[in-house]
C-alpha cells in the first residue's frame, strides 16, 4: 500500500540520511521525498511517499519516531489531508502544436514559464490525479524532460 | 610500558599537575575543546575510559593526562577498548566510555558499537576526526564516522563548533542511558579539540524529539492482573530489559506474589536466581527443555523487557501460540515487531512491575507447577561422556587413552561454579562455551553474566572481563572463553598485565570452532568448512600454545589436559592476584544440548545427540 508520511524533524545535518537509511536498510524504495524548513527555522517538514507492506511500514514509522532528531511522524490516510505537487515539464512544441498545448495549459491552469523555438517549459501544480492527467496529455507532444517536487501534504484539521 | 617508565610518567604528570586550565573556573576562563570534553566526562561521573590514541585524538589524551578523576586505560586494540567499555557498562549499569582516533581507530570500534546497540548497552564512543577543513578531502585517516555510525547507534554527533561540546555531551549521556539504552557516538574534528571557548555547561537537556519516560497505565495494570487471575498456565518471559532497568528485585517480587514461573532470555540471566523455585532458567535455542515446553503450553505469556528474538522463538508464528501474550517494553518499536501481542504496553519495566506488585494476586496454579516440576526432573541440563568422546582423537592423542582423565567442557563450568560459589562475574566469547556458561554456571544476581547475545561477537569475553574487573576490583571476574573467541582479542592480555587488571580467562580449548562444527555435524554431514583451528601439519599438538603466548605478555598461564589436575589448577587461577589464563583441553565432539534448530519449533527440540526429537503425544502438543 502507498503511504504518505509527514515527518517533522530538527533542521540539522544528517537527519535526511538517518531517515533514508531506515528505508534503505529494509529494502524500501522511497517514491518521493520533499523537505524544507517550516515557519520555525529550527524545524523542517518532510513529506515522504513510500510503497510497502503495512506491517513493515508500521515498523519503519516506529523506528522514525525513535530517532532523536525526529519530532513527530504522521501517517496520512486518504481524505485526511490535502496534497500538492509542482512539476516542471519541457515538451516539444512547434508552430502547429503550440496553440494546442497552450489550450491544455489553460484548462489545467498550468503556466508556461519558458518558450523556445522547439519547446515549451510548463509549470503545473496540483494533486496526484490532475498531475498525472496533464502529463498523460503532454506525452503525445513528446516530453523532453520532467522535474517534480514530489508530494507535499498537510492535514486538513 | 615498564614499571620504571610508568613511574617516570607518573612523575612527569605530577610536575605538570597544575592543569593548564583551572577546572571549576570554567565558566569564565576559556578552555580548549579537549579539556572541555574531559570536563564533560567528569561532570557525568565518568571514572574510567578506554582510549587508544592517534593523530586525531591525541589532544583528547593530552586533556585526559590532566584529569585527576578519570582513569585512562590503554587497550591494545580499539575493539578491545569498546568491548571493555561495554563490559564495564554491563557490570555496573553506568555508561561506558571508549575513545579512539579517526579512520581505522573509528572503524575498529564499529563491532563494539554494533554489539552495544544490539544488546542495548549504554556506551559513549568518542572519536577524533580530521580537522574541519580536511573533511571530505580524503585526508589521511579520514572516514565518515557520522555516516558509518547511523545504523548501529542510538544517536550520533559530529561536533563542528567547540561551543557545542558541553551540550552534545550532556545530551549524549542522557540519550545513552535513558529509555532503552544504547550507544551514542561523538565525532570531534581535531581543530575543534584545539579551539578554545568559554564553555557553558547545561544542567538540563532539551530534546523535543526524545521522550524516554514511558509508564504503564492503571487500566493496563488492572487488565494484566485480571489476565493472571483468569489464567491456568502463566509464564513470565523476562529479558535484558529487566537487567537494564535494574528491576531484578521487582521481577522476583512479582513472580513470587503471582506465583508464576520465570524463563529468562540469555540477556535476562541473573534477573532471578537460578536456584529460585520459580526459575525455569532460560529459554530458546539452547535453553532448558522445561522453559521451552512451559512457554509452548502457556495460556498467558508475560513478556517483560524482551524482543522475541529468533534465537528465543524459533519459528515465531508457532511460538507461544496457545496463549494470550502481554508484552511490556520501553521501546514502542519492539511492540508487534516480531510477534503480535494481545496486550501491548509501552513502559519502563521497573515502573510497570512496581505498579503490578501493588495489585497482583497469586493463585496456586497447582497442576501447572506440578507439570513444570515433572519436566524439570525429566529434562535437567545434562551431559555424559559419550562413545564418540571415548573413541575420539582427543582421548588417543592428548590423554593417551586414559578415559578417566576426560575433561568435559560442561564440567569445567560446573567446577568454576562450585569454586566461586556462583558469586563471580562471568563474561564469555561466542559459541558453545557461551551456551554452556549460561547452562552450567548458576547465576544468582543481575549483571553477572556479560555476554554478546544479540550481535554474537567473538572476542568479546576477555576485554569485557577487564571492563567488569576495573569496575569491581574486589569481585572475581572470569571470562569463560573458547579457543577461537579468545584469540580474537588476545592482545588485551597486555592491557590486563600493564594496568594490573586481574581478569581471569578459562579457555575451553577444543581446537575447533565448536558451534559451527556442531552445525556442520547436524546440517552438513560433518563436512568441515574451515572450522579446525589447530595446526593441520601437526594435529598431535595443541595449537596455538596459549601458555607460551600468555608468557610473552607476562601473564601467568597453565594448560590442563587431565581431569585430575583441573580443580587445583582452577583454584590457582582463582587465587591469583593478577590476570591468569587457564587453557583447558576438551573434546570437540560435544554438542550444546538441548537444541531447537533455527526456525523450528519446540516440537523439534533435540535433547540427545543423534536422537530424534522426543516430544510427542506425551505433552499433548
Amino acid at each position: 500500500m502507498r503511504h504518505t508520511l509527514s515527518v517533522l524533524v530538527e533542521n540539522k545535518f544528517g537527519v535526511l540520511t538517518r531517515i533514508s537509511g531506515l528505508f534503505s536498510g529494509r529494502g524500501f524504495n522511497i517514491d518521493t521525498l520533499n523537505v524544507a524548513p517550516t515557519q520555525d527555522p529550527t524545524q523542517s517538514r518532510m513529506t515522504i511517499v513510500v510503497k510497502g507492506d503495512d506491517t513493515v511500514l508500521e515498523q519503519v514509522t516506529k523506528q522514525l519516531n525513535k530517532l532523536v532528531d525526529i519530532i513527530k511522524v504522521q501517517d496520512f490516510k486518504e481524505g485526511e489531508y490535502v496534497d500538492r505537487e509542482l512539476v516542471l515539464i519541457k515538451v516539444n512544441a512547434d508552430n502547429k502544436t503550440r496553440p494546442e498545448i497552450m489550450q491544455i495549459c489553460d484548462i489545467f491552469r498550468a503556466k508556461i514559464v519558458d518558450v523556445a523555438h522547439k519547446a515549451l517549459t510548463i509549470e503545473i501544480t496540483g494533486d496526484e490525479s490532475k498531475i498525472s492527467a496533464f502529463l498523460g496529455l503532454m506525452e503525445s507532444f513528446g516530453v523532453r524532460d520532467i522535474t517534480r517536487t514530489g508530494k507535499v501534504a498537510m492535514p486538513r484539521k | 610500558m615498564s614499571k620504571q617508565q610508568a613511574n617516570a610518567a607518573a612523575k612527569s604528570r605530577a610536575k605538570t599537575a597544575a592543569p593548564i586550565v583551572e577546572l571549576g573556573a570554567e565558566l569564565n576562563t576559556p578552555m580548549r575543546g579537549c579539556d572541555i570534553v574531559v570536563k564533560c566526562l567528569e561532570r557525568e561521573g565518568v571514572d574510567t575510559v578506554f582510549a587508544y590514541p592517534g593523530g586525531a585524538s591525541m589532544e583528547l589524551h593530552q586533556g585526559l593526562t590532566r584529569s585527576k578523576h578519570i582513569r585512562t586505560i590503554l587497550p591494545r586494540h580499539e575493539q578491545g577498548g569498546a568491548f571493555a567499555a561495554d563490559g564495564y557498562a554491563r557490570a555496573t549499569g553506568k555508561t561506558g566510555v571508549a575513545i579512539a582516533t579517526s579512520g581505522p581507530g573509528a572503524t575498529n570500534l564499529v563491532t563494539g558499537v554494533a554489539d552495544a546497540y544490539m544488546d542495548s548497552i549504554p556506551l559513549i564512543l568518542i572519536t577524533g576526526q580530521v580537522q574541519r577543513a580536511m573533511i571530505g578531502k580524503g585526508a589521511f585517516q579520514e572516514t565518515d564516522v557520522f555516516g558509518l555510525s547511523l545504523p548501529i547507534v542510538k544517536h550520533s554527533y559530529l561536533v563542528m563548533n567547540v561551543e557545542d561540546i558541553p551540550r552534545v555531551f550532556k545530551e549524549a549521556f542522557y540519550i545513552a542511558s535513558t529509555g532503552r539504552p544504547g550507544p551514542v557516538w561523538i565525532d570531534i574534528p581535531k581543530d575543534v579539540q584545539q579551539s578554545t571557548c568559554k564553555p557553558v555547561f547545561p544542567d538540563k537537556v532539551n530534546l523535543r524529539g526524545y521522550n524516554p519516560d514511558k509508564r504503564i497505565s492503571e487500566i493496563a495494570v488492572n487488565e494484566i492482573a485480571g489476565l493472571i487471575e483468569k489464567s491456568e498456565r502463566p509464564v513470565i518471559y523476562a529479558g535484558g530489559g529487566i537487567i537494564s532497568s535494574n528491576a531484578g528485585k521487582e521481577l522476583v517480587e512479582f513472580a513470587e506474589k503471582a506465583n508464576i514461573p520465570v524463563a529468562t532470555t540469555l540477556m535476562g540471566i541473573g534477573a532471578i536466581p537460578s536456584d529460585h523455585r520459580l526459575s525455569m532458567r532460560w529459554l530458546g535455542m539452547h535453553g532448558t527443555v522445561y522453559a521451552n515446553y512451559a512457554v509452548d503450553k502457556s495460556d498467558l505469556l508475560l513478556a517483560l523487557g524482551v524482543r522475541f528474538d529468533d534465537r528465543v522463538t524459533g519459528n515465531v508464528r508457532e511460538f507461544a501460540k496457545h496463549g494470550t501474550i502481554v508484552h511490556i517494553d520501553v521501546d514502542p518499536s519492539e511492540i508487534n515487531k516480531n510477534k503480535v501481542a494481545h496486550l501491548p504496553v509501552v513502559s519502563d519495566i521497573k515502573y510497570a512491575l512496581q505498579q503490578l506488585n501493588k495489585v497482583v494476586k497469586g493463585k496456586e496454579f497447582k497442576a501447572w507447577h506440578a507439570q513444570i516440576n515433572e519436566w524439570k526432573n525429566q529434562f535437567p541440563f545434562r551431559y555424559r561422556v559419550t562413545d564418540e568422546v571415548l573413541k575420539s582423537q582427543y582421548v588417543r592423542e592428548f590423554l593417551k587413552g586414559d578415559v578417566n582423565e576426560i575433561i568435559m567442557p560442561q564440567h569445567v563450568i560446573e567446577l568454576l561454579d562450585e569454586l566461586t560459589k556462583g558469586e563471580a562475574i562471568i563474561t564469555t566469547g561466542v559459541g558453545q562455551h557461551q551456551m554452556w556458561a549460561g547452562q552450567y554456571y548458576k547465576f544468582k544476581y543481575p549483571r553477572t553474566f556479560l555476554t554478546s547475545a544479540g550481535l554474537g561477537s567473538m572476542g568479546f569475553g576477555y576485554p569485557a572481563a577487564m571492563g567488569a574487573k576495573v569496575a569491581f576490583p574486589d569481585r572475581e571476574v572470569v571470562d569463560i572463553d573458547g579457543d577461537g573467541s579468545f584469540l580474537m582479542n588476545i592482545q588485551e592480555l597486555a592491557t590486563a598485565h600493564i594496568e594490573r587488571i586481574a581478569a581471569k580467562a578459562v579457555v575451553l580449548n577444543n581446537q575447533h570452532l565448536g558451534m559451527v562444527v556442531q552445525w556442520e555435524d547436524k546440517f552438513y554431514n560433518s563436512n568441515r568448512g574451515h572450522t579446525y583451528l589447530g595446526d593441520p601439519q601437526n594435529p598431535h599438538k595443541i595449537y596455538p600454545d596459549y601458555v607460551a603466548v600468555a608468557k610473552g605478555f607476562n601473564v601467568p598461564a597453565e594448560r590442563v589436559t587431565r581431569k585430575s589436575e583441573l580443580r587445583a589448577a582452577m583454584q590457582r587461577m582463582l587465587d591469583s592476584k593478577e590476570p591468569y589464563v587457564l587453557d583447558v583441553i576438551v573434546p570437540y565432539t560435544e554438542h550444546v544440548l538441548p537444541m531447537i534448530p533455527a526456525g523450528k519449533t519446540v516440537r523439534e527440540i533435540i535433547i540427545e545427540k543423534d536422537a530424534k526429537p522426543v516430544l510427542g503425544t506425551n505433552l499433548g502438543l
